[in-house]
Formats: C-alpha cells, sequence, structure tokens
C-alpha cells in the first residue's frame, strides 16, 4: 500500500511529508532546521523542552514541531515573531537555572543548549535570583554527572526505558526540583547505557574516564571500526596530540544505527595501559631486552627461518586474534605459507573442529542485521547476545518487541530484556538432544533462524549442533555470531588451517588452533594473542613448549615476559590502518586514527619487512590498501579445484581428551569485558565489570 | 435574599444520614440505574438526555458533557473507561468532598449511568489522597453498600449489565487532576500531563478509549435523568444549565459550599455566605479557583455566577470556588501566595512551567522583602506571558493568568508596595 502523502508548506515552501509524521521529521528531511532538546529520533516524543515551538495558521498559540502531526493543508511558520519569540522564552527558562560553566564543562564546544544559547539567549540575563544546584548522584566508572546541568529533556531516560529496555535512571521530585536520578545511588550496569552521554544535549551526562582530558574543538575526529565483536560499530575517535582521548559512535543505520557498546566506547582507556610495549623486545641471554627494529625483527627471521629450516615449515604454527585486520591476516597467512606451509589459525577458544571444512566459507550471521527484525522465529544456542554483541542484541530486543519470537538454548538463565518465547536451560552435554527436540518448536513461520554464539562455539560439540542445524529445513537460516571483530574477514583471508579453506588451495592441511595448543608447534608466532587469556584453557603451558616464540602484540603479558624470544610492539586498531568483515559481511576499511606509542608499528608493515628480511616474494608492500587490494583480488578470484580431496588428518580428528571440567560454565563462558587484550587494559571497563558481577 | 439554594448534588439539609444507601433511595435515588437494569432505559437515551440538559463540566472548563461523551469511539472491540477526578485540589475548592461525604451514592449512580451511556463497564474513581480522613471511607462504604445491593458487579439485572467500579486514592499532587496527569497517576507513573492529541477519548487508561469526568458532572447526572432534561435546564441560564455548588472561601462570615443555580449574581452568593465578615468593605474576588484571573470589588458585584457573564467580566466560572478578599488583603501577598502553589504544584516537566513558576515566585518575594524595583514588574509580567500558552498543560496558563490579572487591576498597589517595603528595608539597614 503507498504510503499516503500529505502536503504542506513552511515558511511558504511546498513540501511533501507522510502522512502521521511529525512535523519536525518533515523540516529536517528538507533541513529547515527547528531549535530542539528532547526531541531525538530514535526515541519516543516527549515534548516537553518546548524549545521546537512554531506558528501553525490557525492554532491559538505555538505548537511543538516534535509533536504536531503533518496535516493537508497546514501552513507552518518557522521563524515568525510568535514562534522566534516563544523559542527565545523557552532559551531563557532553560538558561535561568543552568549554571553556564562551560569554561570548566566537557560538553563546552559540542552543547547543543551552547549552539542554541548563541542563537536563540540573550546577551545579559534577566534573572537575579538565585540558581539551583543538584547533587550529583555515582553512576559508576563510565558516566560522570554534573545534574545542575541538566535541562530535564528526559532523553536519558527515554534511552533507558526504550532502546537499553531498563529503566536505570529516572526522574524524583517535580517543579523546580525535578532530578534525573537513579532510585537508589547505584551504577549503570546496562551494556548499552554510555550512549546516554551521547543523547543528553548538555554537560549533565558525561564522558568519565575523558573527563577533564581535552577540549572538542582541540581533538581531531578519525572515523574508524569496532573491534571487539562482529557487528564492527562505526566509531570516530577524538585524537589530541597523538593520543586518542575518545571514543564516541558513527552514525550508520546499517550497522550500529547511532548507538555503541559501553565496550566499543571505553576500550580505549586502555591503549596506553602500563604494560603497553614501546621497543621491540630480544631474548638475549634468558633476559628480555629492548632493542630497535633491524635486530628485532633480524631475530624473528633468524628463529623462524631456523625452525623452517631444520624442521619443516610444518613445524611453525600461528595463532591470530580474532580482531586481527584483513591485511595482518593475509599477510601472516602468506608468509608462514611461504615459509612452508605453517599452520595458521583464528579460532583460539573453538575445542571441536570437526566437520570445519563443511561449514560456510565465512563465519557470519546469514543475513543483514536489518533483517534480525523481521524474523518470524530466532533461536540462539550459546549465545550470550548481549556481552557477545550488544548492538545486535539491541536489533533483537527490538524484534522481539515487534512480535519476533526469540527463544535459546543456554547454560543458565539470561537476562534479556523483552520477551522470550522459550528458554531451554540445560547442561552442555544435552544441548544436542535438546536442539534436535526443541528446534522445530522455536523456529516457526516463514522467516526464522538459529544463530550459534561463542558459547557454542566453545561448546565440545559445536560440530554436532552445526549438523543439527544443517538438518533444518533450508529456509531456516544457519548463522553464527563470531568471535572478535573479524572472525569474517580472516576465515575469508584464509588465516585457517585446512586446505580447501579460501585461498587455501594448493597447500596441506596444518593443525587447527585446538592442536597446536596441546602440541605447541616448534615455531610460534602470536598475532594479537595472549595466550593466558585468549586461548583454551591449559593452552599456555603447553605453547610455552615451543622452541621459538615470536609474540606481536601491544602490550606485553606476564608469559610474553617469561617465554617469548622476540615481542614486536604492533599497533592497536586505533593505530593502523586495516578492514574488518562484520557479521553481515560489511568489508569495512578504516585509517589509522593515532601513532602507535614508542617504536611500536602497525603489524602489516612489520610483516611486510620480515617477508623482505626473509628474502621471500612478494613482500614489498608500500601501502596497507595494496595489501587489501591483493586480498580482495584473490577471494574475488575463482577459486581452483581443491587438490586431493579426502578429510585431512586433522580436520577430522575427535576432539581431544575431554577434561572433566571442560563443560563446566566458567570453561564456556566468556565475559563481556574479557574478549580481547584492549578491553582487559581498560579500567573503567574492568570497574564496570566488577560491579557487574558484584550486583 | 434573592435566588434560594439548590439541592442537585448535594442532598437536602433535612436529610438524616444522606450518604446512607436508604436515604438516597428514599429520595429517588437509583431510580433511573434501576430502570437500565430492568431494560427500561437505553444508553442512547441517557446520553440524549444529558446533551438536551446543557449540562456543562464542573470540573473548571466547562465543557459540554454530553458531548464530551460521544466523543467515545462506538461498538469498539476493547475495553473502554469512564474515570472519575475526584483529585479535588484547586485551591479554595472543596464541593467534591462534600458530594463524596454527604452523597456518594448520587456520584456512584451518575457513574454507571454515564459508563452505559458510553459502553464502558469499568469505571475507576480516583480520590485525592488528602481525602482519607472522611471522604474516602464515606464513599469506599457507599460502594459496598451499592454492590451488596446488586447495583456495582457483573451480570447486574435482568439486563446482565456489567459495571465495576474501582475507587483509586491519589498520593496528593495538584497536577493529578488535569486528566492525562491523573490517567498516568492511575497507571502507577508519576503524574505527568501527556501531550495532546491524542485526546484520551481516543488514547486513554492503558492507552484505551477513556473520559474524565469531574465529580459533581457526575453527580448530577441521576437528577437530570430523573427529572428531565428540561427541569434542570429551567434551574439555570440559558448557556449554563444546572445548578453549581460554589464553595465560598476567604473573608466571608459563614465560608462553606452552597449549592444554587447557576446564574445567581454575586451579590446573592456572597449574601448567602454572610457577607464580608467583620463588616468590612470587599476588594477583589477569584471567582473560580486560584487559576482564573482576579476580579476586583467593582466589576464582580456586577456578575453573575455563570460561565458567560464571568467569561464577558475577563475572569471564569472555574470550578465555582469563590476566594473573597476584604479591603485589608495585601495584593503582592496574595499573589505570592498563589504563586508558590503553582511553584510547588509545577509536575516538571516542560521548561516554561518548570523554571518560570519559581521565578514568578521569587520575584514576588522581593517584592514584599524590600528587594525588587518598579521595573521589576514588566518582567513579572513578561515572564508569566512568556508562561502561558507555551506548556503541555494547563498548569503553565494557571500560573500566569493570576500574575497577569493581579497586576491588571491592581498594578498601583503593587508600585506601591515595593517602594515601601524598600523603603522599610532601607530604614532597617540605617
Amino acid at each position: 500500500m503507498p504510503e499516503k502523502t500529505v502536503r504542506l508548506s513552511v515558511n511558504g515552501r511546498e513540501l511533501e511529508a507522510a502522512a502521521g509524521e511529525m512535523l519536525i521529521a518533515a523540516t529536517d528531511r528538507e533541513g529547515i532546521y527547528v531549535p530542539r532538546f528532547c526531541y531525538h529520533p530514535k526515541l519516543s516524543v516527549a515534548a516537553n523542552c518546548r524549545m521546537c515551538l512554531v506558528d501553525v495558521e490557525g492554532a491559538p498559540k505555538p505548537l511543538p514541531a516534535c509533536a504536531t502531526p503533518v496535516a493537508e493543508g497546514m501552513q507552518v511558520e518557522t521563524h515568525s515573531q510568535r514562534a522566534i519569540s516563544a523559542q527565545r522564552a523557552t532559551m531563557e527558562f532553560l538558561l535561568i537555572n543552568h549554571p553556564l560553566d562551560c569554561p570548566v564543562c566537557d560538553q563546552g564546544g559540542e552543547c547543543e543548549l551552547q549552539d542554541l544559547a548563541m542563537g536563540f539567549g540573550r546577551d545579559v540575563s534577566r534573572f537575579s535570583e538565585g540558581k539551583r544546584a543538584v547533587p550529583d548522584p555515582n553512576l559508576g566508572p563510565l558516566v560522570s554527572t554534573d545534574m545542575t546541568r541538566c535541562i530535564h529533556c528526559t532523553r536519558c531516560i527515554r534511552f533507558g526505558e526504550e532502546i537499553a529496555g531498563v529503566q536505570e535512571l529516572g526522574a524524583t521530585g517535580r517543579s523546580e526540583h525535578m532530578e534525573i536520578t537513579t532510585w537508589v545511588e547505584r551504577s549503570l550496569k546496562h551494556e548499552l547505557s554510555g550512549n546516554v552521554i551521547d543523547v543528553c544535549p548538555v554537560g549533565a551526562l558525561n564522558n568519565k574516564p575523558y573527563r577533564f582530558t581535552a577540549r572538542a574543538w582541540e581533538m581531531t575526529a578519525h572515523p574508524t571500526v569496532a573491534p571487539h565483536d562482529c557487528v564492527g560499530s562505526a566509531l570516530y575517535a577524538h585524537v589530541l596530540r597523538g593520543r586518542v582521548r575518545r571514543i564516541v559512535p558513527r552514525r550508520n543505520e546499517a550497522v550500529n544505527e547511532t548507538w555503541i557498546s559501553d565496550r566499543d566506547r571505553f576500550s580505549c582507556e586502555g591503549l596506553y595501559a602500563e604494560d603497553r610495549l614501546r621497543n621491540p623486545l630480544v631474548r638475549r641471554n634468558g633476559r628480555l631486552i629492548e632493542t630497535g627494529w633491524d635486530e628485532a625483527l633480524e631475530a624473528v627471521a633468524d628463529g623462524l627461518g631456523q625452525t623452517a629450516r631444520e624442521h619443516g615449515g610444518e613445524a611453525l604454527g600461528a595463532l591470530v586474534s580474532p580482531s586481527a585486520t584483513c591485511e595482518e591476516g593475509h599477510l601472516l597467512r602468506k608468509l608462514m605459507d611461504a615459509l612452508g606451509y605453517a599452520s595458521i589459525d583464528y579460532r583460539l577458544r573453538r575445542r571441536d573442529f570437526r566437520g570445519q571444512r563443511n561449514e560456510p566459507p565465512a563465519p557470519w550471521l546469514g543475513m543483514r542485521f536489518a533483517e534480525a527484525e523481521s524474523l518470524d522465529s530466532l533461536l540462539m544456542v550459546g549465545c550470550d547476545l548481549r556481552g557477545e554483541a550488544p548492538i545486535l542484541a539491541h536489533r533483537v530486543r527490538k524484534a522481539a518487541l515487534s512480535g519476533t519470537r526469540v527463544s535459546y538454548l543456554d547454560l543458565a538463565e539470561r537476562e534479556y530484556l523483552h520477551p522470550i518465547e522459550k528458554a531451554l536451560v540445560s547442561r552442555p552435554g544435552h544441548w544436542a538432544d535438546d536442539l534436535a527436540r526443541h528446534a522445530g518448536d522455536a523456529l516457526r513461520g516463514e522467516r526464522s533462524a538459529v544463530w550459534f554464539g561463542g558459547i557454542a562455539m566453545r561448546h565440545p560439540a559445536f560440530s554436532e549442533l552445526l549438523e543439527i542445524a544443517a538438518g533444518l529445513p533450508a529456509e531456516v537460516v544457519k548463522g553464527q555470531v563470531s568471535e572478535g571483530g573479524n572472525a569474517a574477514g580472516l576465515a575469508l583471508a584464509g588465516v585457517l588451517p585446512f586446505a580447501d579453506a579460501p585461498g587455501g588451495a594448493g597447500r596441506p592441511s596444518g593443525l587447527h588452533a585446538g592442536l597446536m595448543q596441546r602440541q605447541a608447534p616448534r615455531g610460534l608466532v602470536l598475532m594479537g594473542a595472549e595466550p593466558e587469556f585468549d586461548c583454551a584453557a591449559g593452552a599456555e603451558e603447553a605453547l610455552a613448549e615451543a622452541g621459538f616464540i615470536v609474540a606481536l602484540n601491544p602490550w606485553t603479558t606476564t608469559w610474553m615476559l617469561r617465554h617469548a624470544h622476540v615481542v614486536l610492539p604492533t599497533a592497536t586498531y586505533l593505530e593502523t590502518p586495516g578492514t574488518f568483515v562484520n557479521g553481515q559481511l560489511d568489508w569495512q576499511s578504516f585509517a589509522a586514527a593515532a601513532p602507535p606509542p614508542g617504536l611500536a608499528r602497525p603489524a602489516w608493515s612489520l610483516l611486510s619487512d620480515l617477508g623482505g628480511i626473509l628474502a621471500l616474494d612478494g613482500f614489498g608492500y608500500s601501502r596497507s590498501d595494496e595489501v587489501l587490494a591483493e586480498l580482495r583480488a584473490r577471494i574475488d578470484a575463482p577459486a581452483p579445484a581443491p587438490p586431493g580431496a579426502g578429510p585431512s588428518a586433522n580436520g577430522g580428528a575427535a576432539p581431544g581428551p575431554r577434561s572433566p571440567d571442560e563443560n563446566s560454565p566458567a570453561a564456556l563462558e566468556l565475559p563481556m569485558y574479557a574478549v580481547d587484550g584492549l578491553v582487559r587494559r581498560s579500567v573503567p571497563l574492568q570497574q564496570a565489570a566488577a560491579g557487574r558481577s558484584a550486583a | 435574599m434573592g435566588v434560594p439554594l439548590a439541592h442537585v448534588c448535594l442532598p437536602p439539609p433535612e436529610a438524616e444520614k444522606p450518604w446512607r444507601l436508604d436515604s438516597y433511595r428514599q429520595r429517588g435515588g437509583y431510580s433511573s440505574w434501576s430502570r437500565v437494569l430492568d431494560e427500561k432505559l437505553a444508553a442512547a437515551e441517557i446520553l440524549d438526555t444529558v446533551k438536551a440538559s446543557g449540562l456543562r463540566g464542573r470540573g473548571g472548563a466547562g465543557f459540554p458533557t454530553g458531548l464530551k461523551w460521544s466523543f467515545m469511539p462506538r461498538d469498539c472491540e476493547q475495553p473502554s473507561y469512564l474515570v472519575c477526578n475526584s483529585d479535588e485540589s484547586e485551591p479554595g475548592t472543596c464541593h467534591d468532598r462534600d458530594i463524596l461525604r454527604y452523597n456518594p451514592h448520587a456520584l456512584i449512580e451518575g457513574m454507571a449511568l454515564a459508563a452505559c451511556a458510553m459502553g464502558a463497564s469499568v469505571g475507576y474513581n480516583y480520590i485525592r489522597g488528602e481525602f482519607l480522613g472522611e471522604p474516602v471511607p464515606r464513599f469506599l462504604a457507599a460502594l459496598e453498600e451499592a454492590r451488596a445491593a446488586g447495583l456495582i458487579g457483573r451480570g447486574l439485572g435482568e439486563a446482565k449489565v456489567d459495571f465495576e467500579l474501582h475507587p483509586f486514592v491519589g498520593a496528593g499532587a495538584y497536577i493529578c487532576g488535569e486528566e492525562t496527569g491523573l490517567l498516568e497517576s492511575l497507571e502507577g507513573k508519576p503524574g505527568k500531563p501527556r501531550f495532546k492529541p491524542p485526546f484520551p477519548a481516543q488514547s486513554g487508561l492503558y492507552g484505551r478509549p477513556t473520559t474524565v469526568n469531574n465529580t459533581q458532572t457526575l453527580a448530577s447526572v441521576p437528577a437530570i435523568l430523573q427529572n428531565g432534561a428540561d427541569w434542570f435546564k429551567g434551574l439555570g441560564t440559558p448557556n449554563s444549565a444546572g445548578t453549581m455548588i460554589y464553595s465560598v472561601s476567604g473573608h466571608v462570615e459563614r465560608p462553606g459550599n452552597y449549592e444554587a443555580p447557576l446564574g445567581v449574581s454575586f451579590n446573592d452568593l456572597l449574601e448567602h455566605a454572610g457577607g464580608v465578615w467583620k463588616g468590612r468593605r470587599l476588594k477583589a474576588v477569584i471567582p473560580g479557583g486560584s487559576s482564573v484571573p482576579v476580579l476586583p470589588a467593582e466589576i464582580i458585584r456586577e456578575c453573575a455566577m455563570d460561565y458567560d457573564s464571568l467569561s464577558k467580566a475577563g475572569s471564569a466560572l472555574g470550578t465555582g470556588a469563590m476566594i473573597v478578599m476584604d479591603e485589608t488583603t495585601c495584593m503582592v501577598g496574595a499573589l505570592r501566595r498563589i504563586a508558590r502553589f503553582y511553584y510547588a504544584e509545577s509536575c516538571g516537566q516542560c521548561t516554561p512551567c518548570r523554571e518560570g513558576t519559581g521565578w514568578l515566585y521569587r520575584m514576588l518575594t522581593r517584592m514584599l522583602e524590600g528587594r525588587a524595583q518598579v521595573a521589576d514588574l514588566d518582567l513579572l509580567l513578561n515572564v508569566a506571558n512568556n508562561i502561558e500558552g507555551h506548556t503541555i498543560c494547563a498548569l503553565g496558563d494557571a500560573a500566569a493568568w493570576p500574575v497577569q490579572s493581579f497586576l491588571k487591576h491592581f498594578r498601583p498597589e503593587f508600585e506601591a508596595k515595593i517602594l515601601s517595603s524598600a523603603s522599610q528595608r532601607e530604614a532597617a539597614y540605617a
């Protein structure tokens, strides 16, 4: 049915709008600016700030554009005497009790109140009474409060009710004494709560770790992409004097809309942690000493070259963080291939690799994120969606509220802030049976999907679960909420150990991550992976047995200091150009936002140099986009037929011996603020995590 | 004494324990509702009679009641609600309190008839929290009596009518008397008025079609159906049918509730209340609760107490609560007291009212304390004008109108007060 449109005139300009639409949406689309504070396109209409009062012909009073539906033949003036004087009156009321402490307010320079006061305020106040002062509740480590600045627009309250799904902030008291606060003083715990910083039009709710570190106008904004989950939220990094000061969301309706998770926002606080590596380290006489790059790369070339010469290239292995960029993955893969088809894998926490060759070329959701909102039913298997991909959880919440039947199979009841059709809670050993028995029930309607999450991926019989899902009707979408920011990209870049992996034609199969972590390769490369945190339990002892260990990492860890032979300081995602492929298979490239500290370098460039030192062919890159172009060309080329079919020795291997505790929740769960090195080093996130678990 | 008092919503003074069911029945009570239950009175007839009677809402706005009822969607599948507004909070007003105390069954029958006329089978009575002492227990007892007598409940009478009536006691906020604030409060939320449209008849309580009527309005309905629309119309003036309970307070000899036909002259009403006390002269009257504009003695003396006459005089009938001020009244002090009320009772959600009411109050306080200048009067008026018409609900207007009208009629007194209190203050510091 075609949408009904109406014609109206605004400031004498004819425009069309959809029937039922609010006036402000129509004027925004036409580029006619109406001042506002409480209106937010993603939130319900409150009409409480009264800043958007406009003059509608025939109305006895000025009407709020945010709450006035368009009507056929409506005549609107947004700049008439009546409209302007109403807007000026509102501005005066907003300012009388506002502290006007812009010089010491972090919002200064990017404040909606400040901006509009330029246009609608007076230069001298007529208010000579005492101003209101409001006590500041402590909302925890992420969000700072200066509630005296609050203009009571209630965007933060509506964000909680409507987007997060839990009312963490509310208004108490009435008249002038209305305050935005928590009912009982407590921290904000929701994984999206940091977005109240952005919805707050003034400096009342702000970024606590960033407090007093920069002025908005001094910083440069660099578009980038979040690395912590398969959403790949669009971000801006704000940089001052070579340091990333904060992260804010960048609007991308197809990915993160206007929101980002707290993890994406506050992980940058771990960038300059005390253990950030500024110089390469090479082990000499049993001690790691700081060196220059030449010496360090020579040491790596020697170590890897010697191992390859003495034991063959297959004695080398590489473990890659699932948040490494495509460029890094591609180059390391190319390097390992050139050294003699060494093993390489990014699936560090996975335990069951049977059936890996039958899986899709890249783990992805099986659909665009937005399509999740129109599903009839969804079954999440072993997926802590709010922890694994908070933005995706928001999409699913929207879906569930509009009728999608959402079910889950999990270790424990999880707190989803929307209706759940069926919560199947059982011990991991029963999952295969439960999935087979209940999937049909849970997946009804024309559009249905089953998503496997991180817990399923770490399940000791993951392949059986996948197999059961494969037996479901073809129209059921089978998707994966993958780990890290670039699992799909690394899979497509061939950071996989088996022959028929993408781009793998013509090489023998190597060892998968599970085998490497039980029986360390003689020469081990770690890229962004910290064995004590990023690998399966027990891997740190096994990996320490490797004869030569090189770690490419932005920080050091105790394990690296004790066992690595060379540690190369690399750049984080904020300091390197790169590309992530997210869960809906968008290739998202980004540039470096800030230089890495000290001598640290982007991993792609040092891998390129390393190839040169090892005298390998095709490693003289001067720009990272050459690496990407090479990868894209390879992926776009038709894949040659895989050589020598038949299951490889290790791909079909049964899972290794099961330790008694491998089914325990502790072995399967991955707390949301422990997913990677950057997140683990963010003090505010760790404080927030402590707050969450204490609750 | 010109026009005699009437007894439509209040029981006649001779009635013994008029709040009891038997007493109400003796006065002909529940006869209309019984006809509904016996299928002798149809919903359409109730609606037509009320429309024809010219009954207007007694809560302040004076909107025609029958017309309001007809906004409710017909034959809707979903439940719709009738809500009675007994959150009587307008300063000076106390007629609903006396209906709850002395004639609760008239309200119950009125609600039953109104619900029937609109096709609603559930009603709520939102009673002011401060009424816990006497009015609430009286109403609850009457409700129990009616329920026991088979007048309230499910499957009533031959016609198998459903009418459930739930009492609800508020927590004492003026703003919960605003109909959408009341609905929010009834839903368990803070009483912050909703932006309209949608109006309650489209989306009210729990998002369902809802009509909110004042207590006195609903309590008038049984008498209208009992005696006919023409009788009711005959009580008042052409545009102001029926009676009104005038709550007379302030500087009179006998403050209290006086029910009289609409159109009674101010002078008659004042006489009923014993005239201005202590033999003093009349200075000013706020004729319809503290929100409506004040009128000086020479204007109000000429007025009849009905919708048209007071509107013509530049004020409004409002709730019919007449606040009488004698010649000794300090108008600055009176206005400051009124401003204090709106400052305290603003719900706080929208900017002009939240910020402006406190500003008004503080300026008036300065005027009394000798810390103001005459020029501040222009600012005071300008701030009031900036609040008026810019807010979600009418509380902003209610805060602005007294300021505007006090300044309109008594500006010289304000100027004199500012100057005299300033010089007193100076003298104190000299």
